[in-house]
Formats: structure tokens, C-alpha cells, sequence
């Protein structure tokens, strides 16, 4: 049983008069456990794709299926909890508060929990621990580098234990080293802790960490770079 | 509680913008409080007015006189207490630019039909007994710094005394409080006994008439009664509710009252300007941030009360001390004029007014900013921050 499914999926934009079809009647299923790398030329629809199985987009037409739940009809209310329970995003620019320290980043989607102040606490420290982040806690966003950023904002996006997490451009503001502990994370993450990982990326070279890879073209996806 | 260091993170981000926020609605509220303590000063008499309390003048100008003689028909007509006569004295203190009222009057009735008057019982005693002596108000002692004990001396040109001299001597003989906040404490009281004997001419004259009646709701008949009964004689009257009174007198000066809403109006409406552009503003740098949080899982109820707790958060600490310390400096004796208005305090009804307005200004300044929030397309907000 796969983790998400998505039958028939649309999604246009209507500029004017004219209509943008940036996803045609999509068919795609994503096993749990599953490391899926999502590539395709720029604006072929592969951040539209992520946004709405994340469910912070909604589709045209088409369901969307994740852990056995339709996400694509859900109200925005009960489509706001589901995220917080179920997904983990990652940006390509971190998107951390630049006021709030490494740990109180951290610590954000926690607040939504009923869990006690010392609770949330050990899971920032875990979660921090994780991404190997435990002696920047008390560190603001532009005290970090950008991959330490960005490790900052992988620990946010777990620290809630989510079974899915969505990674649109993870490494494509970082140089290679950087790169490569983010990817070391994510598959750390896979393998060890069992997240089903998707990750839109334009650099081959990470794609290979993945388990495998889907392009993304004319509002299609294929196995091979054309179609 | 937990969602503090959030709201105070993003207060923090441009400290000096906050705190010229938070400067502008504390001095807006200074001034608020300020002035409705100068228009209390102004409008208090009308507030203060016995409800049980008529005045009797001429019926065409106050300035008229009105027979001594009047006093027992008044007191023989039904409904009515009590009654005293009082005279406009007119006098200043050494130059003119020291005008303040005095008032002769029958020391006894006078103190009974006013008890808003709060005398300690040995100062009053000696004016009872000492018919030349004059009692003084708090705000005009403080004005001139006089003490029981001293001898003042007032020039009234409206009134020559037998010695042919317009200065008049007094022995201060009390110091009065006002028993009811916004009692008029500025004047000076003294024995109409003194003033029948001392004065030149007017014999048998006064000038008005504080008459107490038994029933406040019966005071328009009362009224009417009195002035039927003057009616067609040489000197016809007009009775009116004390409240009235003072506002005819107030009106004289122009309306007061609103000029003082009108700037309050604009003070407070520069205010809501100024503070909505600020967590508008902040807000604005935000969008990224509270899509995000959107994205993270916070409800936009949730994204709706930090918006709204950062623009109370700025009113509350801004308004308040304002108002606090406006009570403050009103309250030690800040009187801008050193005696010279009536009274100076800051009413009730104008601190919960301002209480109000504060937390109408949370309100009005969170709303835009809150309304966009609410709005924001996650998608969207994040293209635009890229
Ligand atoms: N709000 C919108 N209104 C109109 N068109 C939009 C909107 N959002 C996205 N698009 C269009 O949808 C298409 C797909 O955008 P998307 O961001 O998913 O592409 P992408 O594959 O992630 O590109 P990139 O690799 O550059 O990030 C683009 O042509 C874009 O212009
Ligand atoms: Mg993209």
C-alpha cells in the first residue's frame, strides 16, 4: 500500500484569458519508505507537485492520498492539523524565524502539541542532536552557515515525527560539502528512521542518493529525463 | 504563555521602531489624560451641580440685582428648603491678571446648603465667629500660597466700601476642600454681613439666589412657583437647576466640552495611524514567516491571536503607562496653572474612556494586518520570499 497516492491530478493556472496547465491528469504512487527524488526543467511543476501533496496547494482536479487519507477535498482547517501531524517541509531557503534562536525554531511546530515545556525541550534536543546541531541551540539563524541553516530547519521538520517528509531544493543554495551532509541527513532519515522522503532537486548528483527518480515534464512524470 | 517569546522575537526585530511606537501611543495617552483632566476643570461645575439646588438671578442679566427682601418669599414657598444670597464681588489680588471669584454669603446657610465644602471644625468655628475673616479654596491657596492667618487684601472695582475705597481686608480664617471631586475649590467665601456693612451703596441688593429644595424631582415646579410669584413686579426672575446654571456660564466661554473632544479626537486618531502602520508593517516583512507557521500547522485563528496579541501587546504597554502617569502628574498636584483652574483631576468616566480607547487601539491596529494574515495564500507568500 503505498504512502500517497495521486490519480489523475490537474492543477492550472489561469493567467488573462489563457489557462497554464502545469499538471495534466497525474498518476503517481509513493511507497512508504520510499527516497524519491523529483526532477524536471525549471517550472515544469515539481514545486506545484510537492505543495500539493503537502497539502499547502490544492489541486485543480484529481485526489490525493496520503496514509489513507483524502487530502485534496479536506477543509482548510482540518488540512492545517493534518500537515502538522503527518509532514515535514523543507525549503530550499531554510525559512527559519530570524529572530528565534536554533532551539525555538525547533521548537515551533511542538507548540501545537499539548506536550509540557520540559517535553518539548528533550525533542528540540533530540531533534538538534540528530542533525548534529546540539552546541548551536542557542544561535540565531544568521549566526549559522547555510547548510547549518538548513540542518536547523531538517530538525524542524522532524522534531514532530511525521512519517512523510517533503524537501523542495534542500542543497540548492549549499556548495558540494554542504550539500552532502544535508543528504546524508535525509538518508540517515530513510533508512534509520523509517521517513519516506521526497525531494525535488536539479542537481543529478543528489538525485543519485536517492532510491530513485521520477522526471517531471509537460505536466507528466516519466522514469527517463524526456519524454 | 508559550507563544511569548514569539510575539516578543518579532517586537524585538526592529527595536527602535517599537519603541518609537510604544513612545508615540504613551505620549498620545499622556495628553489624553491631560486634557480630559483640563476639560474636567472647565465642564466639572456642570458634572458637580446639586441636583437638589436652584439658582435664582435676575431674569434678564445676572448682573441685575434682586431685593434682599425676596429671601423670606422664597423660604416661605413650598418645596423649597433653604435659600442664601450671594453677590458677584468681582476683586483681584494686587493686578488685575489675579482675578478669581469671591463671594459674600451667610456663612451658616451657605455651609449647609453646599457640603461639598470640607472645612476642619476649628476653621470653621473662627469664620463663624470672626464676621471679618473669609475662608479660601485649596486650588487658590496653592495659587497664591496663602496660609490661615494671613490678611489679604482685594480690590473689587465693582464695589466702593464707606471708607470710599475699593480695597477690602480679609483674615483668612479656612482653607476648604472639595468634598466631591470637581467641586470648585479656586474661590474665596466671606460674610455678607460684612460686605452689607461695609459697602457704599446697593442696600438691600444681592445678587443671587442658591435656593435647596426638599424634592429634586420636583425642582421644575418649585422653580416655576418662584418665579411666578416675582412675576410682574419690578424685578422679575429666573430660576434654574444649578446644572443648568453652570452650563449657561459655560457656554458663555464657547463649548468647552467639544473643543476638547476635538483634539482628544485627532490625538487618538494620529495614534491608530501611527500604530497600525507599524504592525502593519511588521506584518508585511512577515507574510514569508506566517506562511510558513500556516505550513508548520498553526491555525490562522492561532497566526490571528499573534497578530493581535503584538498590537495589544504595543497599546497596553504604550496607553497604559501613558495613562498611568498621566494620573500620576495629575494627581501630585500637576496643575499646569498653579490654581488658576477650578479644579484638576482626571474623571472616572474619561481613565475608563481612555482604558477603552487602548484597547480599541489593540483592536483597529491589529485588524489590517490580522485581515491579511487571514488571507495569505501559503504558496504565494513563499514565491514572493524567494
Ligand atoms: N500563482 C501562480 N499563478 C500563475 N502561475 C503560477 C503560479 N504558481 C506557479 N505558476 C506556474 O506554474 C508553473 C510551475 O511552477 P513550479 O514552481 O511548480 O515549477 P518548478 O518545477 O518548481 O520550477 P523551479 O525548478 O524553477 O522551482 C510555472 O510555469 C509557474 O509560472
Ligand atoms: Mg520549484
Amino acid at each position: 500500500m503505498a504512502l500517497v497516492e495521486v490519480k489523475k491530478l490537474s492543477k492550472e493556472y489561469k493567467r488573462g484569458v489563457e489557462t497554464v496547465h502545469v499538471l495534466r491528469d497525474l498518476d503517481a504512487a509513493i511507497p512508504e519508505g520510499d527516497f524519491l527524488a523529483l526532477m524536471g526543467p525549471s517550472g515544469s511543476g515539481k514545486s506545484t507537485l510537492l505543495n500539493l501533496i503537502g497539502g499547502i496547494d490544492k489541486p485543480s482536479s484529481g485526489t490525493i492520498d496520503v496514509g489513507g487519507q483524502r487530502i485534496d477535498n479536506m477543509p482548510e482547517r482540518k488540512l492545517t492539523q493534518w500537515r502538522a501531524q503527518h509532514v515535514g517541509f523543507v525549503f530550499q531557503l531554510y525559512h527559519l524565524m530570524p529572530m528565534l534562536t536554533a532551539a525555538r525554531n525547533v521548537e515551533l511546530p511542538l507548540l501545537l502539541t499539548g506536550l509540557s515545556r520540559s517535553e518539548r525541550k528533550q525533542r528540540v534536543a533530540a531533534a538538534l542532536a540528530l542533525v548534529g546541531l546540539s552546541d548551536r541551540a542557542g544561535h540565531k539563524p544568521k549566526e549559522l552557515s547555510g547548510g547549518q541553516e538548513q540542518r536547523v530547519g531538517i530538525a524542524r521538520a522532524i522534531v514532530s515525527d511525521p512519517s512523510l517528509l517533503l524537501c523542495d531544493e534542500p542543497t540548492g543554495d549549499l556548495d558540494r560539502k554542504a550539500g552532502d551532509e544535508i543528504l546524508d541527513l535525509l538518508d540517515g532519515l530513510n533508512k534509520e528512521h523509517n521517513k519516506t522522503v521526497v525531494m525535488v532537486t536539479h542537481d543529478p548528483h543528489a538525485a543519485a542518493r536517492a532510491k530513485r527518480t521520477l522526471y517531471l515534464n509537460d505536466g507528466l512524470l516519466g522514469t527517463e529525463p524526456e519524454a | 504563555m508559550k507563544y511569548l517569546p514569539l510575539v516578543l522575537s518579532s517586537l524585538s526585530r526592529k527595536k527602535l521602531r517599537t519603541l518609537f511606537t510604544l513612545l508615540s501611543i504613551f505620549i498620545a495617552f499622556l495628553l489624553f489624560g491631560y486634557l480630559a483632566a483640563i476639560k474636567a476643570a472647565f465642564t466639572s461645575g456642570v458634572e458637580v451641580a446639586g441636583v437638589d439646588r436652584l439658582i435664582m438671578t435676575d431674569k434678564i442679566t445676572i448682573i441685575n440685582l434682586l431685593p434682599y427682601a425676596y429671601k423670606n418669599r422664597i423660604l416661605a414657598t413650598e418645596g423649597v428648603d433653604a435659600a442664601v444670597q450671594s453677590t458677584w464681588f468681582g476683586g483681584y489680588y494686587q493686578q488685575p491678571r489675579n482675578t478669581f471669584a469671591q463671594f459674600p454669603v451667610v456663612a451658616e446657610e451657605y455651609l449647609e446648603i453646599y457640603p461639598e465644602i470640607v472645612l476642619p471644625d476649628e476653621q470653621r468655628r473662627a469664620w463663624l465667629e470672626d464676621r471679618g475673616s473669609a475662608i479660601i479654596g485649596r486650588a487658590l491657596a496653592t495659587r497664591f500660597d496663602w496660609q490661615v492667618g494671613d490678611r489679604v487684601p482685594i480690590l473689587s472695582p465693582l464695589w466702593r466700601n464707606k471708607d470710599g475705597k475699593n480695597i477690602w481686608e480679609f483674615d483668612i480664617a479656612g482653607i476648604f476642600d472639595a468634598g466631591k471631586e470637581g467641586f470648585d475649590t479656586s474661590g474665596m467665601l466671606f460674610h455678607h454681613e460684612f460686605f452689607r456693612q461695609g459697602r457704599a451703596f446697593g442696600e438691600g441688593l444681592v445678587g443671587w439666589y442658591i435656593i435647596r429644595v426638599t424634592d429634586p424631582d420636583q425642582s421644575e415646579d418649585v422653580a416655576r412657583r418662584l418665579d411666578g410669584q416675582f412675576a410682574n413686579s419690578s424685578n422679575e426672575t429666573r430660576t434654574v437647576p444649578e446644572k443648568a446654571f453652570m452650563q449657561g456660564f459655560l457656554n458663555q466661554i464657547g463649548n468647552i466640552g467639544a473643543i476638547f473632544s476635538a483634539i482628544i479626537g485627532v490625538v487618538v486618531f494620529t495614534l491608530l495611524l501611527i500604530t497600525g502602520n507599524t504592525v502593519a508593517q511588521s506584518v508585511r516583512e512577515r507574510t514569508s514567516e506566517l506562511a510558513v507557521m500556516s505550513i508548520l500547522g498553526f491555525s490562522r485563528l492561532r497566526l490571528l491571536s499573534l497578530v493581535f496579541i503584538e498590537s495589544f501587546f504595543l497599546a497596553i504597554v504604550g496607553g497604559g503607562l501613558g495613562l498611568l502617569v498621566a494620573q500620576l502628574l495629575v494627581e501630585s498636584g500637576g496643575d499646569p496653572t498653579n490654581g488658576f483652574l477650578p479644579a484638576f483631576f482626571i474623571p472616572g468616566e474619561a481613565l475608563w474612556a481612555g482604558v477603552f480607547l487602548v484597547l480599541g487601539v489593540g483592536l483597529i491596529s491589529g485588524a489590517f494586518p490580522a485581515s491579511r494574515a487571514l488571507r495569505m495564500q501559503h504558496v504565494d507568500a513563499l514565491r514572493r520570499a524567494a
